[in-house]
Order: structure tokens, then C-alpha cells, then sequence
């Protein structure tokens, strides 16, 4: 079973370790027009990606944190402190015997790509701001899907992706996507042309590997006509002394009838803060879908959202999260619908265990005059301990008639008939805690693929140890 | 309903002018006034990116218009005396029009003589001098008003204050009404309720105009006070005429074992504000909030709720209704907030919203701030539409579109009001609801 092994073993204390610098390319400590303008030089940026981040650098500092709704903890955040661009200075590899070696054990500690390798179909990793290794199966290369970085994307292919790039997601949308546009490096760009589905899941793995070094990763996958992609990312930092700063933008395109899902499993170390802005548009019939699971980092700011634009587009979420002590996951959904008979399904769960809080926040907008528009929103949390900490938080603007929308939350803890019933069964109270935990994640978690929610689960047990008694 | 007097705007000040000293007010009642005069002052005016008032039209909080009442004509008092129809029985009442007191129907002596105290506030401020100071504006603001809450510290000039003795019960419900008349006037109406061990007391409040179409303002608070094992029922039937600027602070604090029960029913007003704190501070201690709104032509109702659960094994329930039609909006802000170490608590949120039009809007937001466990919270929001089932089913049975409309819309109103469990006022505020229907 060493293929499962190494499967589940994608957890933080064995995220929890890291390699001598050895950066070729470094922006240095801190965020000022040098800074934006150094790294595109390093990346040979057009002009039009110069003047964008430019712009996305003038907004940054124009606007306030968000305090005014969000957590003050955003306030612990030094910009002054963080390094915004480190690159080994190498390109992207091939394959993965090009890979350098102490990356590369990196990469099989945390138990991902190579064993993986036959089942998915292009994996890219990326090691602080660049990516390292991509490699894509032959069979998806010839059936014409692109999936690059950022920076080669933009370089190579700028007739597909300038016209969505900034788009779904524009530079002031908030603070953290303006920083982002200023200094972005890495992430992945995918088109996937009409008519194609592709059979297996693109995967991406994200690690910061340097003190105070802040990762800007940005994506953008568009589906055209009828296609269908999944995209899987996971991520993980060691831990180090001072407060790392992660802040991505994905933007998602489905055209008409595409499918676009996209996975996250997030376990930063517990000193990251993880302000991610996500957001997909769905055009006619097309269906976008996030699964996010919120494990890691110290403070989780992220809402996937789904723009519905044409007729009978989807948009779901699928939440999980899990706040351990000192950690604040504020997670939530927006489903913004913009045309007639657009559905929209957020699904979240939540739990806080110790002295850690959960944090469910959302929007669901139905304007004026559209018709048969539905939103089902189902948010539930689960309390373990009487330290931990739970919020709701939606929003919910509808116009007109001719469209339903509910919205249900409840907050409860396991049953001490449950726990009781299986302790007189022979587990101990720690495993009928952990057992009932993952049976409230559980009917959430099947629609995971499979080897997430394997992960998942291992991850939510190891997280349970020690919360009992 | 009124004859249109040929009304003088003898020497009536505008409300954002310093408040007058003409009124006979104890020292320390004045230095309050001044006090929360400069806090009004001195704190900012609401914005749309205060969460507290998200969604909100705040550009319709414009005061300047609004001025202090001259006193009220003989021929106008006549009038509003004649035009105070609630209830049938009452067991007191008061009349106030522009804050000025019309009528009072005293409780009766059997009542007074057990220590029932129903007086206006600038009579008991100085006669119950100790009881009032401890439990008048006792609770902060804290649902986004605190500037109008000191506003109206600043400017009220009477209302109701009732005490209700230990173990004592009121059978009847106690009346008040308040009136606006003339245009641009300014009311801030006040009730302080007390209810001591094991009281029970039922109290309505009628919030009317006499003018169908004069602008106005109205910054109300009412402040429950029910103490251990006391039952205090409280009722709104707010009919504001559609140019007013309404914003209403509710405070209700339940001891131990006692329960409230306030159902507030907003038919009028051009921007209506409503905040209700529910603050549970012992155990058994129970609250229910219960609301129904009408909101037609350009009406926007806002209202922001909070359950605030201090003490353990405590029960809050919220229930909150509104119908919308044409361009209406409403705005439901709640909060189930269970502090650290109220355990057990038990707390429902449910609002539901009925479009009837194409232009109307409804916002919701339903929050849950847990902070301990063993808890039972659930809340919901709908919005949705007149089941068109249900519609084709009453038109087979011979009931034309239209009537079968409304009964569904005041059936699904009603379940609110069923829930008070007081057949007369029941009635009563179902015959409001019909009547803004049939307008």
C-alpha cells in the first residue's frame, strides 16, 4: 500500500521542514515600485503586464484593510517585512528527473507527485514564487489543453489569455487581489479547448519555502465550448518564526456548456496568513465548482465565488473547513446570478476545535427581473470544545419574484449519546470523537475524488488528537 | 382624518439646534441631556460600510427638516383624543401627541394602591427618582444608533414609565399611543417597562400620524426590564404616515426564569429602522422576538436584530416576516451571539421574505456568533414567492386571483401574530394588516 501511504501523509508536521536558500533571483525585503519593476524585468514582462502591475501596486496602497468587517488580525501583517519575489532561477522542468534533488525530496515528503504521476495528468509544483517541475501527460498535451505558469502564459499564449486575464477578478476588487496583480509570480494557466474533457485532474502544489517570504500565485483556467477540467491544488509551509503571507487569485472561465472544478486543499502552517480572492464565470449552461478545505494557516480569507452570466449556469461550493487553536478560518461563498434560471448550491461545514474559530461568511445576489433562479445555502458547524468559536455570516439580496432562495445554518456539538454509545463499543472517547467528527463531514466529503478524501480524513483525524479530554 | 388647521410654525426649533431648557427637568436629568447632546454631536453620522447599516438607504437620515413641536392647539388635542381607538379594554393608557401628554387613564386605585406605578417620565424622574435613574437608558445602544440613541436622551421630553410590583398580574394590556401632527414634526417616545418577581403585564403601543402625507421624524426607545419569573408581553403597531423617518431602539433584558415576548408590527413610514436587543442574563431566562412588515410603494424597513445569551440554559426565538410589494425594501440584520460559558443555550432565527413585485427587494443577513457549547442554534432565511399551487387551488374554488392573493399573504402574516396567543390584539393588528392591504 505504499501509494496510499504516501497519499496521506500530506500533513503539517511533515510539511514542517525546509531546504538552505539558494535563490538566484531575490526582490528583497519589502513592497515599493522597485520592487513591482524588478521582478518584471526578471520575467521579461510586456508592457501591458508592467503597467498592469503598476496599477495593481497604486491600488494596493490606496486601500485600506477591510477591518471595518474583517478580523484585526489583519493588522499583525508588516508589509514592510515580507519578501515579495524569490526564484531559483531556474525554468520550469520537463519531467521529473530534471528536478533538482533537495526540491525533489521536498516533493516525496510531502508524498505527492511521483507515484502519482500515472494517474494525473499534469502535475505542477510550484517552490515560492516560480514553478518548478510541470509536467503534463502526453495524451492531454495532443489534445490540445495548454497548462503553463503564469508567466509563460502570458508570454506565449497572450491571444487567449489577455482577453480574461484581470477579468473575472479586477485589480481593486480588494486590497489583497491588488497586491497580487503588483507582484504576482507563478500559478497556472490553462485553456482547454472546445469539446474536450479531460479525463484526469490537473493538479498543482504550492509551498513557501523561505522566511517571510509572501507567495503571489495567480491562475486562470478557461474551458471553452462544451469542455470539461478539474484542477486540484494543495499546499503547505513549514513553520517558521514570523507570520508568512500567502495571497493568490484564481480566475476561472467556463464558456457555454463547460465544466470547471476546482479543488483546494489547504494546509498551511499556522502561522500563514491566507488571503486568497476566487472567483469563476459561468456562461450559458456552463457549471463552475469550487471544493475548498481549510486546514492550515493562521487566517483564512477566502470566498470562491461564481458569477452566473448566461442562462442555466451553475455555481456550488463546497466548503469544509477546520479551526484548531490560534487559527481563524473565515471562509464563506458568493453567488452572484446574473441571468434567468441560474442555480447556485453552497454547501459548508465548519469545525472549531480548542480555542480555534470558524468563520462562515456569504453573499447570494439575485437581481432584478430574472427569472427561476434558485439558491440553496446549508451551513453547519460543529463545536468541540467550550473554548471554540463559530460564526454566521450571510448576506442575501433578492429582487423581484419569480425566484427562491434559502438559507440554513445550524451550530451544534457531537451528542454524548453518540460518544457513549460507541465507547460502550470498545473506542476509546478520542476515537468516537474522531469518528463522529469525520460522519459530519462525511456526506460533504464522498463528493471529494477519491484520493482527497483520503486525505482529508487522515487530516481531520490527526487535527482531533489531543482535543479530548 | 384631520381638518387641515391653519397651523402656525410658532417659535419651533429645529431638532439639530441645541435642545431648549424650557422644560422643568431635575439637575442631573439636564446634565444627561447636555451630556448626550455633544456624544450625539460629536459622533459620526452612518455610512453604508458600517456593517451595522449595510444595505441601508442612510441618505434618507437627513434630520434637518425636523423641528420641535409648539404646543399642540386645544382643537387638535380634541382631535387626537377622538381618534385614539385601540382596544376595547385597557387597564390604563396614555395619549401623547408631539411628545406632549393629551390623556392619561390612570391604573385603577386597586392596582395603585398595590404599588403599580404608571406615570409620565418627567413625573416619575422626580417622584421614583432612585428606580428610574437605575434602569433608564441602562443598556447601550448597540446595533449601530448609538448616535441616535444619545439623540434621543438628548431630546425626549416625556413617555411612559410602568412598574410593576412583585407578583403582581395586569389583565388587561396598558395602552399608549403617540402622535404626530403637522408637518416636519419630531417625536421621541419613551417607555420604560419594570416588571419586578413573578409580575405579568401586557403593553401596546400605537405609533400613528394625523397627517396622511406630512413628513416627520420619530426616534423612539423602549426599554423591557423583566425580572426574575416575570412575563412581560410587548406589542408595536407602528402606522406612521409614509413620509415619516422612523428609528425605534429596543432593549429587553430577561432575568432569570422570566420570559418576554415583543412582536412589532410596521405598517408605515418612508425609512423605518427597527433594533431589538434581547439580552438573556439568567437561567430559564426565555425571549421571543416576533415581526411583521408591509412594505409598499418606495417603503424601506430595516430592521437589526441581536440575541444576546450571557447566562446558561437560556431560550431565544426570532421570527420575522416581511411582504414587499412594488418597490419596496426591506433589510434584516439578526445576531444570535452566545457569550463564553453560556452553555446549553437554546436560539432560533428565522426570517422570511414574500416578493410580491418585480421591483421589490429583499435583503437578508442572519448571523450566528457562537462562543461556547452545548448549544442548539439554527437560523434560516427565505425568499421566494406566492405559491402558485396554492393560488390555482383558491381560484378552483371560485375565489377571484386577487382575493385569493391576499388571503395567502395575510395567512402567511398571521402565523406570526398566532404566536402572540392574544386573540383581542391578535385581531386587532390582523384588521391593520387588512386595512394596509385594502389601501
Amino acid at each position: 500500500m505504499k501509494t496510499e501511504t504516501s497519499a496521506v501523509n500530506i500533513n503539517r508536521s511533515i510539511g514542517d521542514f525546509s531546504y538552505p536558500e539558494a535563490h538566484v533571483r531575490d526582490a528583497g525585503t519589502g513592497l515599493s515600485e522597485r520592487t513591482v519593476r524588478y521582478i518584471s524585468d526578471v520575467k521579461e514582462d510586456p508592457d501591458w503586464v508592467r503597467e498592469f502591475r503598476l496599477r495593481g501596486l497604486k491600488t494596493f496602497l490606496e486601500k485600506p484593510l477591510p477591518t471595518h468587517w474583517a478580523s484585526k488580525d489583519l493588522e499583525a501583517i508588516d508589509f514592510d517585512k515580507i519578501r515579495y519575489y524569490l526564484s531559483p532561477g531556474t525554468e520550469a522542468k520537463r519531467s521529473w528527473d530534471e528536478v533538482p534533488d533537495d526540491i525533489k525530496r521536498t516533493f516525496e515528503r510531502l508524498g505527492i507527485p511521483e507515484q502519482e504521476r500515472k494517474f494525473l495528468a499534469g502535475v505542477e509544483a510550484q517552490f515560492d514564487s516560480e514553478a518548478v517541475y510541470s509536467n503534463i501527460k502526453k495524451a492531454v498535451g495532443e489534445q490540445g489543453v495548454i497548462f503553463v505558469g503564469s508567466t509563460e502564459g502570458l508570454k506565449h499564449y497572450p491571444e487567449i489569455f489577455r482577453k480574461w486575464f484581470g477579468k473575472v477578478i479586477p485589480i481593486a476588487d480588494n486590497k489583497f487581489s491588488a497586491l497580487n496583480s503588483a507582484v504576482f509570480s507563478g500559478g497556472s494557466f490553462i485553456y482547454v479547448p472546445p469539446g474536450v474533457k479531460v479525463k484526469h485532474p490537473l493538479q498543482a502544489y504550492f509551498r513557501i519555502n523561505a522566511e517571510n517570504f509572501g507567495q503571489f500565485e495567480r491562475t486562470l483556467i478557461i474551458a471553452d465550448e462544451g469542455s470539461e477540467v478539474t484542477y486540484m491544488e494543495g499546499c503547505t509551509a513549514p513553520k517558521f518564526n514570523t507570520p508568512t503571507l500567502h495571497s493568490a487569485v484564481v480566475e476561472l472561465v467556463a464558456l457555454k456548456g463547460a465544466k470547471i472544478q476546482y479543488i483546494t486543499v489547504q494546509n498551511w502552517a499556522s502561522n500563514v496568513f491566507n488571503l486568497v480572492t476566487k472567483r469563476g464565470i459561468a456562461h450559458e449552461n456552463a457549471e463552475v465548482k469550487w471544493i475548498d478545505c481549510n486546514i492550515g494557516s493562521r487566517l483564512t480569507m477566502k470566498y470562491p465565488g461564481v458569477i452566473m452570466k448566461g442562462r442555466k449556469a451553475r455555481g456550488e461550493v463546497l466548503s469544509i473547513a477546520l479551526a484548531n487553536d490560534g487559527q481563524h478560518q473565515d471562509t464563506g461563498a458568493k453567488m452572484i446570478h446574473a441571468a434567468d434560471e441560474t442555480t447556485s448550491n453552497i454547501i459548508s461545514k465548519s469545525i472549531s476545535i480548542g480555542k480555534g474559530r470558524a468563520t462562515y461568511r456569504g453573499l447570494v445576489h439575485v437581481p432584478k427581473h430574472l427569472k427561476h433562479c434558485k439558491n440553496n445555502t446549508e451551513c453547519d458547524a460543529l463545536l468541540i470544545n467550550a473554548t471554540s468559536r463559530t460564526d454566521t455570516y450571510p448576506a442575501i439580496t433578492v429582487r423581484g419574484t419569480g425566484n427562491a432562495v434559502q438559507h440554513e445554518a445550524s451550530v451544534s456539538q457531537v451528542s454524548s449519546d453518540q460518544i457513549f454509545y460507541m465507547q460502550q463499543r470498545g473506542l476509546t472517547e478520542a476515537q468516537a470523537m474522531s469518528l463522529s467528527v469525520n460522519g459530519f463531514v462525511n456526506d460533504l466529503v464522498r463528493q471529494f475524488p477519491m484520493e482527497y478524501s483520503v486525505e482529508l480524513k487522515r487530516l481531520i483525524e490527526l487535527e482531533m488528537e489531543g482535543s479530548v479530554g | 382624518m384631520f381638518s387641515v388647521a391653519n397651523h402656525e410654525l410658532v417659535k419651533s426649533a429645529p431638532i439639530l439646534s441645541e435642545p431648549s431648557d424650557l422644560r422643568e427637568f431635575p439637575d442631573w436629568f439636564r446634565d444627561q441631556q447636555s451630556a448626550a447632546w455633544k456624544e450625539f454631536e460629536g459622533s459620526p453620522t452612518p455610512t453604508r460600510k458600517d456593517q451595522a447599516w449595510r444595505f441601508s438607504n442612510v441618505a434618507l437620515l437627513d434630520l434637518a427638516p425636523f423641528r420641535t413641536s409648539p404646543p399642540l392647539s386645544e382643537d387638535d388635542r380634541k382631535n387626537v383624543l377622538k381618534y385614539s381607538r385601540g382596544l376595547d379594554k385597557y387597564a390604563a393608557r396614555m395619549v401623547f401627541a408631539n411628545d406632549q401628554l393629551i390623556e392619561r387613564d390612570v391604573v385603577s386605585e386597586d392596582l395603585k394602591r398595590r404599588g403599580v406605578i404608571f406615570q409620565p417620565l418627567e413625573r416619575a424622574m422626580v417622584e421614583h427618582a432612585d428606580l428610574f435613574r437605575k434602569y433608564f437608558m441602562s443598556t447601550e445602544a448597540r446595533l449601530g444608533s448609538a448616535k441616535f440613541a444619545a439623540l434621543h436622551k438628548a431630546l425626549v421630553s416625556s413617555g411612559t414609565f410602568l412598574f410593576v410590583p412583585r407578583g403582581l398580574e395586569i389583565k388587561e394590556p396598558i395602552e399608549i399611543f403617540h402622535w404626530l401632527r403637522h408637518e416636519n414634526m419630531s417625536v421621541f417616545p419613551h417607555l420604560l417597562l419594570v416588571t419586578d418577581e413573578l409580575a405579568k403585564v401586557t403593553v401596546i403601543e400605537h405609533f400613528r400620524s394625523c397627517d396622511q402625507h406630512a413628513a416627520g421624524f420619530a426616534c423612539g426607545v423602549n426599554d423591557l426590564i423583566a425580572g426574575p419569573g416575570a412575563k412581560v408581553n410587548y406589542v408595536c403597531a407602528q402606522n406612521w404616515a409614509e413620509n415619516v423617518i422612523a428609528l425605534q431602539m429596543n432593549s429587553t433584558t430577561v432575568d432569570h426564569d422570566a420570559s418576554a415576548m415583543s412582536l412589532n408590527l410596521h405598517l408605515g413610514g418612508k425609512y423605518s429602522r427597527f433594533e431589538s436587543l434581547s439580552r438573556l442574563i439568567g437561567e430559564g431566562g426565555r425571549s421571543d422576538l416576533l415581526a411583521v412588515a408591509v412594505a409598499k410603494h418606495q417603503q424601506e424597513f430595516d430592521a437589526r436584530t441581536l440575541q444576546d445569551h450571557i447566562s446558561p440554559h437560556t431560550a431565544s426565538d426570532l421570527l420575522y416576516k416581511n411582504a414587499l410589494d412594488d418597490r419596496a425594501r426591506t433589510t434584516f440584520g439578526g445576531l444570535i451571539r452566545v457569550e463564553p460559558h453560556a452553555h446549553f443555550t437554546d436560539a432560533y432565527q428565522k426570517v422570511r421574505n414574500l416578493l410580491l413585485s418585480d421591483d421589490s427587494e429583499a435583503n437578508s443577513m442572519p448571523g450566528l456568533e457562537i462562543l461556547a457549547d452545548n448549544v442548539r442554534c439554527t437560523h434560516g432565511a427565505t425568499s421566494g414567492q406566492i405559491d402558485e399551487d396554492q393560488l390555482f387551488y383558491l381560484r378552483s374554488r371560485g375565489i377571484p386571483a386577487k382575493i385569493g392573493q391576499r388571503l395567502l399573504v395575510t395567512g402567511f402574516l398571521d402565523e406570526v401574530i398566532q404566536r402572540l396567543n392574544h386573540s383581542v390584539i391578535g385581531d386587532y393588528l390582523h384588521g391593520m394588516i387588512e386595512e394596509k392591504f385594502a389601501a
